[in-house]
């Protein structure tokens, strides 16, 4: 047989199911392997192309029979696939199709036109630009970025930054992961433009410590991509396991090396960010957007998506699906869409109970909302957010009272501890989930039975009271804390508690018709 | 592992000389070079970047990653995030109870939240786990200790 070329993802996930030992049975059977981004399709990993052709998820025990055309584990044409041909890849054009670090493969994919553009229009007609396409931020907040970039411009300061946080740390996560592992030039070509707009000269971009290929890949392209890039001049820089990092001014500090604590805004990190410089500080998708908007103009991404919220988003279907991947898709498409029809229901095979959308700040979700539009609008509106837009789905195995009590553990293992209502508030959380779990309700302690304590209960306290104090406090962590830790931990534990009052011990709910 | 020579030190401080918020990539290096930051080296850090003593361990006991004693047994960081406790992450972190020769560290997210669960030695990342891959797992990290051990 002639030389074969075969196509095999680097990624870190096709690397953690075993891609490397498929490439090495490939290459000793005298194909030619090339190393690709990964196209997304997770539950395919380790995926193997040939002539476009996809076969996985693969062992190197299979590579005989896909060279002899006999394995079972083929896929068709992969383009073709209902996963990918549903998408709408702008963001991921790339994915699956290129050398991830390689400069030839990006400049022939429609790299730096983007870059090249916002230099022929000049700093001013590059923000008014990117502020028309509609573009928010994808961090989760979901803030306009022309309006930030805007800011940053016309503060002034000799000495600007762009920061771009890829402190990646939500469940349910890894899209960031896979622009810096498949596509490393594209994000840094969508801070260059970020820096020539707002007049800044160096960026930085924070990766968690946990995505050690992503650190990889990033510091050899920076270094690549230096002179295309000059004089704007990118450094990465590496987390070091706080999860509250992900919060731009907790970033901000940890990589001036302080302490990862959150500042209090004002001032906005535009005005005063790191090193009390203006700072733009944007998410991975949100700079990796850019370049596509400047390269094919801000009205044909506005064209694309729902309500307010312009454009696509990258969707990432984990947790107990069978079906889990990227998808990027313009705004509206609905949730039931995407965990039933794209995802494929769960892995286990048992019906799905509950969705999480937006990480572990994320509200659950029962299957009767899979009617709602995925839009920033139409989740807040039903009391939840998407956040950076993972999805995490649960079989009916899941007790939602045991993953409230989780939201709380995380909130107080993770907590900066530069405001009361995170810092204290997550351990009573604990204690008082730990409480209703158990239910055994809560006698008085000594100080409560000292007979001065006229208002104080002497009795136990009851399921529902304890309810009525869990709500409560979360009322206080969401209104109080500094930022989203300790203000978004009530959306998981509130969530699980109005949609699943079952595990708490409370009557379930009665099925409405209008719900 | 590599003694804790003041020439190593300061090979990592000139390195980071000069550099903006250099503590973090200092402590970082100090960490994968000793596998600790000890009392010394947060004296030395301290000194070399004009911050107190008590600067520097505030941050270094701030964050999961660095340590102020060295690890005493080989880490499996097992992910017991939401994504991978929904593909079965929990039971399968309880089989694990009572292991002696490897510490179980717990890690939230690895970002591989669709083929869980995942766990991480060193940069190394392991998906699909179930109880045997997981006890395999296990078996090579604690046998490639000893072996370690023995050779040196």
């Amino acid at each position: 047989m002639s030389a074969v070329t075969v196509r095999i993802s680097d990624d870190a996930l096709a690397l953690a199911c075993g891609a490397d030992a498929v490439a090495d049975a490939f290459a000793a059977a005298g194909c030619t392997v090339i190393r690709v981004s990964s196209w997304g399709m997770h539950w395919l990993e380790p995926l193997a192309e040939i002539d476009g052709h996809g076969f996985g998820p693969l062992t190197p025990g299979d590579v005989g029979a896909v060279l002899a055309g006999t394995s079972p584990l083929g896929i068709g044409r992969i383009v073709a696939h209902p996963f990918i041909a549903r998408q709408e890849r702008l963001t991921f054009a790339r994915a699956g199709k290129i050398r991830p670090l390689s400069l030839d493969d990006y400049a022939a994919t429609g790299g730096w036109i983007g870059l090249e553009r916002a230099r022929e229009l000049g700093a001013e007609a590059t923000i008014a630009e990117v502020t028309r396409s509609g573009l928010r931020g994808r961090g989760g907040a979901g803030f306009p970025a022309g309006i930030k970039w805007t800011t940053v411009a016309k503060a002034p300061s000799p000495r600007k930054y762009v920061v771009c946080n890829a402190d990646e740390g939500d469940s349910g996560t890894f899209a960031d992961r896979m622009v810096m592992e498949g596509d490393p030039y594209h994000l840094i070509e969508g801070m260059a433009i970020a820096g020539f707009a707002v007049g800044a000269q160096r960026g930085y971009v924070y990766i968690r410590s946990e995505y050690p290929h992503a650190i990889a890949k990033m510091r050899a392209a920076v270094e690549r991509a230096a002179p295309i890039i000059a004089p704007f001049r990118i450094e990465v820089r590496v987390g070091a396991g706080a999860y509250v990092c992900g919060e731009e001014t907790s970033l901000l500090n940890s990589l001036e090396g302080k302490r990862g604590e959150v500042r209090a805004k004002p001032p906005l990190p535009a005005l005063e960010g790191l090193f009390g410089q203006p700072t733009v500080v944007n998410n991975v998708l949100t700079l990796t957007a850019v370049p596509w908007i400047m390269a094919n103009g801000a009205a044909h991404y506005a064209s694309v998506g729902f309500g307010r919220s312009r454009g696509t988003m990258p969707i990432q279907i984990a947790g107990n699906v069978r079906h889990g991947g990227l998808f990027e898709v313009g705004f509206g498409i609905t949730l039931g869409e995407l965990v039933m029809d794209i995802g494929g229901g769960t892995a286990s095979g048992r019906p799905v109970r509950a969705v999480q959308v937006g990480g572990p700040l994320g509200a659950y979700h029962p299957p009767s909302d899979f009617h709602l539009p995925f839009d920033y609008e139409s989740f807040a509106a039903a009391d939840a957010l998407i956040g950076h837009a993972g999805i995490t789905v649960f079989d009916d195995t899941v007790d939602l009272s045991a993953q409230a009590r989780f939201a709380m553990q995380f909130c107080a293992v993770e907590s900066c501890g530069k405001c009361t209502p995170c810092r204290i508030g997550s351990t009573r959380g604990v204690e008082v989930l730990d409480r209703i779990r158990a239910r055994t309700g809560r006698v008085a302690d000594r100080v409560e039975t000292l007979p001065q304590m006229h208002n104080a209960k002497k009795g136990a306290r009851t399921l529902s009271e304890d309810i009525a104090l869990l709500t409560d406090l979360c009322e206080t962590m969401k209104f109080g804390s500094l930022c989203a830790l300790g203000g978004f931990t009530p959306y998981p534990v509130l969530s699980a508690l109005r949609w699943f009052p079952e595990d708490f011990g409370l009557p379930a709910r009665v099925q409405e018709a209008a719900e | 592992m590599a003694p804790m020579t003041p020439t190593e030190l300061d090979r990592i401080l000139a390195a980071h000389a000069g550099r903006e918020g250099a503590l973090l990539p200092i402590l970082h290096d100090v960490q994968a070079a000793f596998g600790h930051v000890g009392e010394e080296t947060v004296r030395a850090i301290a000194a070399a970047l004009n911050l107190s003593r008590a600067e520097v361990h505030g941050v270094v006991s701030f964050y999961h990653d660095f340590h102020e004693t060295p690890a005493p047994r080989p880490v499996i960081k097992l992910c017991r995030a939401e994504s991978c406790q929904a593909r079965g992450g929990e039971a399968l972190a309880a089989t694990l109870a009572g292991e002696t020769r490897v510490t179980i560290e717990p890690v939230y997210c690895l970002g591989l939240c669709s083929v869980g669960p995942n766990a991480m030695v060193g940069d190394g990342l392991h998906a699909r786990l179930n109880a045997a891959r997981l006890s395999a797992l296990v078996e090579n990290v604690a046998l490639e200790n000893v072996a370690g051990e023995s050779r040196a």
